[in-house]
């Protein structure tokens, strides 16, 4: 381009540019306005809670206490009916790639199984409250093991067809007794770029379902109401695997270790994570506190137990195993992610134990971190080491009481009964079953 | 979740739009495309159609120069309704460096469609760092592709600008009170998972008058000020007590007990070994005398101790042994020739426990001195090699209690400390205070971890610290 006419256009440019700032000011200010009120309610940053927990047993690491909602116990409280799906939805999809059980998204193909043996499982569809359907959709793999969603709407589309003309409880409600788990970065709008996700929109058939997923930001497109936010899968025999004493310690002030810059689909700079991790390196590069870089340490689990605040920032989708990881071992999760919606919010409070950051603030992270009270710290570290939180977190195998699967269940028990609304009237119909991208359409 | 795919079709196809499309309205994606169509659409007025058809030419002209989508910023500001998410733009162009931003935050909300002229700026514009200082605000386009859908929701997806702070360096006083942030929690992880009840510790030092006494016994005396446990420092002295390390020992500021010992320490390695067992023997029977309770810790004055080796040592129950790290320092410059062979096979210089898979004590650890062998020091003061003798006591701590006449729970595999060494026989190490040696506990993590280093480091005989 035309460097050599630098200077005059630049001075063009910069006389509007000063004319579009003051036509502009008065629109953004009002906006701004607008924006902080709205946002002063979930401006999160420390707060101090009152009344809350605590303390303190005279034992070991007197652990504050996180919500009696966590030790519900789900049996009893409702009944699930798992749909006998053929095996090409599930087992041999699964015994094609077994990378599927190791990754991230691995939560669909356990939940799968965690019902299968659970005593919420009735085998009479009639008294059923919540219908599952195993179908896995995150286990189409490229060869490096990230799963491709292209097929993932058709395969979903199928299933339900399936379901739907072989038992008549589909259309009884148009799927609004049914829940499906689907863990892919933007939910059940089956797409890793954010833009496309958009644009799909959650999937039609799944408009009145109820949506297990780990996506969750406050007024999006593919966060739907009503949703059950749950963490990535993370393996928890391998964490298991890599504690440390708890008298261990804790030297390291901020820890992290991951991409800054995504060199692969965003070589400048600015898209991915809209700047918020390049601006952290950036600007903490040279920081003794913050121990951030992007190598693969082999005592990454380890470094994690001897750090005060672990950061959590969003990458590609808001949500991060980080989470996970940053909860079991008791390190101060540090969230960065504007409107992020963290798992299981009704009964975790995030806000006693983790400090969230907006990604505008990101420049000024050490002076947030160093001027958090100490007593504040204390407690959170407090509330960390509950082991029930610890619990809540993880998928074990085989499931354990508290785990992250029942959670997924006292979610679902806790938006029974249905409403009279859920079932259909005779010639009522809410979905559209051609709507959609036509790709979708083709058969799987 | 790395894509591999990401918007390389959308950046192929509007960077494609973006270098092709100026020369004729071939409707240029978003608004002005839309407005111009709608001009063009030729249901107007031929007038108003070749107007639009002007502007957008002369649009077009003026991106050529400018190398982005002037007809874009010009939109924008006359039809621009939503809101826009941060918009405090420095008035900086493409040529200005980010050094300038002297807001903390400068940004700028584009979409993908519009990396078209991302790509041509950057083409004429210093790399990447300027990004965060770009000031061309986009249309409704944005609005249309780049909003999560909703109004309120203030997080727009697409290109953003890095926020730098102008000084992005430490301020010695956050770090000073993160510093302090840590210091607190780590007591607190102390008070928790920590020892619950400190025992006194009791340390044992054997020491004599010669040239790096002071400098030796400064070293230990500041190692013993840190420890955090309640101590008491028996220091015993050969050739009686010394004014010097009464003055020393007063000053510290420790509780310490200056014991005498009648015989001098004599000037060759072996002997020197054998007189310190002995002395090490006389306050042990102090200890008992006196019915001191706590850890027995044999402290040379010569060696280095980590913290942690207090910490570790509070868990002993009746006889543990610790992994002493080994430095045979020549004291020339030349270092013992060892073959590669023996650079092989040469194991750790660690003296200590070892462990069976199941973590019981095992068998020991030894030092190797076959590749120092006749080279080794027999005079103190000699410049060369000075090696341990099989186990040392260092690497051993008693709980006094075992040294008493008689205490509760006392191991019947303890010898009474009166039965050992009366003959003036030779106590090698304190597994001869033992009936049976494999009831000794292995310490620091089953003797994995070196908790202290052994090293002999003396001056010749004639030579005399410096003084003040």
């Amino acid at each position: 381009m035309g460097m050599t006419a630098g200077w005059c256009p630049a001075a063009v440019v910069l006389a509007l540019a000063a004319l579009s700032c003051l036509l502009l000011s008065p629109v953004a200010t009002a906006a701004e306005a607008a924006e902080v009120a709205g946002q002063a309610a979930h401006r999160n940053t420390e707060r101090i809670a009152g009344s809350c927990i605590l303390l303190l047993s005279q034992e070991h690491p007197p652990a504050g206490s996180a919500g009696d909602v966590l030790e519900d116990n789900p049996v009893g409280r409702l009944k699930v009916f798992v749909y006998d799906l053929p095996s090409k939805y599930n087992k041999r999809i699964v015994t094609k790639d077994p990378r599927c059980l190791n990754h991230m998204f691995a939560a669909e193909i356990f939940m799968h199984r965690f019902l299968l043996s659970s005593a919420v499982r009735t085998l009479n569809p009639k008294e059923a409250d919540w219908f599952y359907t195993p179908v896995y959709t995150t286990c189409d793999l490229t060869p490096a093991g990230l799963p491709l969603p292209f097929k993932s709407p058709r395969m979903m589309r199928s299933a339900i067809q399936y379901l739907s003309s072989k038992w008549p409880f589909w259309n009884k409600t148009d799927g609004a007794d049914h829940f499906f788990v689907v863990p892919h970065d933007f939910g059940a709008c089956f797409h890793y770029q954010e833009e496309k996700a958009i644009e799909r929109g959650i999937l039609p058939m799944l408009r009145r379902a109820t949506l297990v997923q780990t996506f969750g930001q406050k007024n999006h497109v593919c966060l739907k109401e009503g949703s059950i936010t749950i963490p990535p899968y993370a393996p928890p025999q391998k964490m298991q695997a890599h504690l440390i004493p708890a008298d261990t310690p804790r030297s390291i002030f901020v820890y992290f270790r991951g991409l800054f810059y995504d060199n692969g689909n965003d070589p400048e700079g600015g898209y991915y994570v809209r700047g918020a991790r390049a601006s952290l390196w950036e600007n903490f590069k040279n920081n003794p506190l913050f121990d951030i870089s992007t190598e693969h340490p082999a005592t990454y689990y380890e470094d994690m137990q001897r750090a005060v605040f672990c950061l959590c920032p969003l990458g590609w989708a808001p949500w991060s195993p980080r989470l996970v990881e940053a909860v079991v071992f008791g390190c101060i999760p540090v969230i960065i992610a504007d409107d992020i919606v963290l798992p299981f919010a009704d009964a975790i409070p995030w806000e006693e134990i983790g400090v969230f950051v907006d990604e505008e603030d990101v420049p000024k992270l050490d002076t947030i971190l160093t001027s958090i009270p100490i007593e504040d710290i204390l407690r959170k570290q407090r509330l960390l080491a509950n082991p029930s939180m610890k619990k809540a977190m993880l998928f074990p195998q085989p499931a354990q009481p508290r785990d992250a699967f029942h959670q997924i269940l006292n979610g679902l028990a806790r938006k029974l009964p249905h409403s009279k609304s859920v079932y259909l009237q005779p010639a009522e119909k809410h979905l559209n079953w051609t709507a959609g991208p036509v790709g979708d359409l083709k058969p799987w | 979740m790395m894509k591999s795919l990401l918007p390389q079709s959308g950046l192929r196809r509007s960077s494609v739009r973006g270098e092709t499309g100026r020369p004729l309205g071939a409707a240029g994606a978003g608004a002005d495309g839309a407005a111009a169509d709608g001009g063009g659409a030729g249901a107007k007025a031929p007038a108003s159609s070749t107007f639009w058809f002007l502007l957008h030419a002369l649009c077009c002209l003026i991106s050529l120069f400018l190398g982005f989508r002037f007809s874009r910023l010009l939109f924008f500001m006359l039809f621009s309704t939503t809101a826009l998410y941060h918009s405090a733009t420095t008035s900086s162009s493409a040529a200005v460096l980010r050094a300038t931003t002297t807001t903390t935050t400068t940004t700028t909300t584009t979409t993908t469609t519009t990396n078209t002229f991302t790509l041509s700026f950057a083409a004429a514009n210093p790399p990447p760092a300027s990004l965060a200082n770009r000031t061309a605000l986009e249309t409704a386009a944005m609005v249309k592709a780049g909003t999560s859908g909703n109004p309120q929701s203030h997080v727009v997806v697409g290109r953003h600008g890095i926020r730098i702070r102008p000084w992005p360096h430490p301020d010695p006083v956050e770090v000073m009170r993160a510093h302090r942030i840590m210091e607190r929690v780590q007591e607190e992880q102390r008070r928790w998972y920590g020892v619950k009840e400190a025992r006194q510790v009791l340390v044992v030092t054997p020491t004599y008058s010669r040239a790096f006494q002071a400098l030796h016994l400064t070293g230990l005396l500041h190692t013993l000020r840190n420890v955090a446990y309640p101590l008491t420092w028996i220091v015993v002295e050969a050739g009686g007590t010394t004014n010097a390390t009464a003055a020393m020992l007063s000053r510290s500021g420790l509780t310490y007990v200056h014991i005498p010992f009648p015989d001098r320490m004599p000037s060759d390695w072996a002997d020197r070994h054998a007189t310190e067992n002995r002395m090490r023997l006389h306050a042990l029977r102090v200890i008992r005398e006196r019915k001191m309770d706590g850890v027995v810790v044999f402290a040379d004055d010569s060696n280095v101790h980590t913290m942690e080796l207090f910490d570790e040592v509070q868990k002993v129950q009746w006889m543990g042994a610790v992994s002493v790290g080994i430095l045979a320092h020549t004291g020339a410059a030349e270092q013992p020739r060892l073959s590669e062979e023996d650079k092989q096979n040469m194991p750790l210089p660690v003296q200590g426990p070892a462990c069976n898979s199941s973590g019981h004590l095992a068998g020991w650890h030894t030092f190797n001195s076959l590749p120092f062998s006749g080279k080794a020091a027999t005079v103190v003061g000699e410049a060369a090699p000075v090696l341990p003798k099989g186990l040392e006591w260092a690497g051993f701590v008693l709980n006094s209690r075992m040294l008493w006449k008689d205490a509760e729970g006392k191991p019947d595999w303890v010898k009474d400390l009166d039965a050992v060494g009366e003959n003036g026989e030779e106590i090698e190490n304190p597994l001869t205070l033992l009936n049976d040696p494999s009831s000794v506990e292995p310490l620091g993590n089953c003797g994995k971890k070196v908790l202290l280093w052994w090293l002999r480091v003396e001056a010749r005989a004639d030579s005399k610290f410096p003084k003040g």
